[in-house]
């Protein structure tokens, strides 16, 4: 897969790092040149050093035959620019995009950005899932956003404790995929009984995914 | 008219002062309030510190009853996000940027969004002026600039 990565910050450092260490093919395009030559000393041909909005640098760089392009920098305006370029000018399969204001993730998509990543919501996420059991957590979307999937910890005082699963009132368009249980992932079937611990994964049309919170909360 | 323009540069900030010399109602957004010296003493419109690109901020700008919004900042992307949100968002009517990169300013403009790219406009007047010692522009805006002084 050839994979170019735009903004060398520590995202897309290690990123870069991570992916040429998994033997994808990788390009790093950093603007600055002060960075580029701290980071070139350690990745070395990997990365160029230039503008990753400017179509001249994209040809440059072979995004034409890029399977993906992934904007890291720190500016939303640059990544959604990036990505947006790419997909006009060089029809990128897939265009990855980092969101700093998570606001922005719902916009993005709406202008043609293929996946967005928003490390705020995700800590936010995090934090939730501290919070307890019953908290629907949004794994990853799926058919930009119709679909989701998301984690439930069952909390010791879930109403659907001890439930099997082919007991539960599961919403129309939702579906138990998988239960997490002491580190192993379980394929469940209709006599699997719930669990106080237990994270069970679910694929739910996102507009479904309030009756799940009513279901699994504690009360 | 409602206008709202993002950027208090020479750009946005004379263009701020004509059009509220014409009457409209104008609000003015820049993240550095100190932007705000070049609208001048005479200058009534609104004066809004903060980042473009936060639809929050837009909205305190007024940009839901806005009928035009122009984007003039010194960042061609700042300024093609920035449209965008006031396009596809807020549904506003005339949505024009300022853009220098004149790939860019052609693609959005395919996309729907008036761009202004003053790189080729610069360069086209030069060249037709050099070539045929002809001024491509019939009108001159510095009189009427001016003239805001007075």
């Amino acid at each position: 897969m050839y994979v170019i990565i735009v903004g060398g910050g520590n995202v897309g450092y290690y990123l870069a790092k991570t992916l040429a260490d998994e033997r994808h093919e990788v390009l790093l395009l950093e603007k600055d040149r002060t960075r580029y030559r701290t980071i070139s000393e350690e990745l070395g041909e990997l990365v160029m050093q230039g503008d990753g909005c400017e179509v001249a640098i994209q040809s440059q760089a072979g995004f034409g035959r890029a399977d993906a392009v992934v904007a890291v920098t720190g500016s939303d305006d640059d990544n959604l620019v990036v990505c947006q370029m790419s997909k006009m000018e060089h029809n990128v399969p897939r265009t990855i995009s980092r969101v700093n204001d998570p606001r922005n993730e719902k916009l993005f998509h709406e202008l043609g950005i293929d996946a967005t990543v928003s490390s705020t919501k995700i800590i936010y996420n995090l934090l939730e899932q501290e919070v307890g059991g019953g908290e629907v957590i949004p794994l990853a979307a799926l058919n930009r956003g119709n679909i989701e999937i998301v984690e439930i910890e069952i909390g010791a005082h879930a109403p659907v404790l001890g439930s099997e699963i082919k007991q539960l009132k599961m919403p129309q368009e939702a579906l138990i995929i998988s239960i997490l249980r002491d580190d192993h992932a379980i394929l469940p079937s209709g006599d699997t009984q719930l669990e106080a611990g237990d994270k069970i994964i679910v694929l739910v049309r996102a507009d479904q995914e309030h009756s799940l919170r009513d279901m699994f909360a504690e009360e | 008219m409602n206008i709202v323009i993002l950027g208090c540069g020479r750009v946005g900030s004379t263009f701020a002062r004509m059009m509220h010399r014409d009457g409209h109602s104008v609000t003015v957004i820049d993240i550095q309030s100190e932007a705000f010296r070049r609208l001048g003493a005479k200058f009534r419109g609104n004066r809004i510190v903060g980042n473009g690109i936060d639809e929050d901020v837009l909205k305190r700008a007024g940009i839901e009853t806005a009928d035009v919004f122009i984007a003039a900042t010194q960042g061609d992307n700042r300024n093609i996000m920035a449209a965008q949100i006031a396009q596809r968002v807020f549904k506003v009517e005339r949505v024009i940027a300022r853009i220098y990169d004149p790939v860019r300013a052609d693609r959005y403009r395919q996309l729907g969004i008036v761009t202004l790219c003053t790189t080729t406009i610069a360069s086209g007047l030069l060249r037709d002026f050099v070539t045929t010692n002809e001024w491509g522009l019939d009108k001159d805006y510095s009189a009427e600039y001016l003239r805001l002084n007075v």
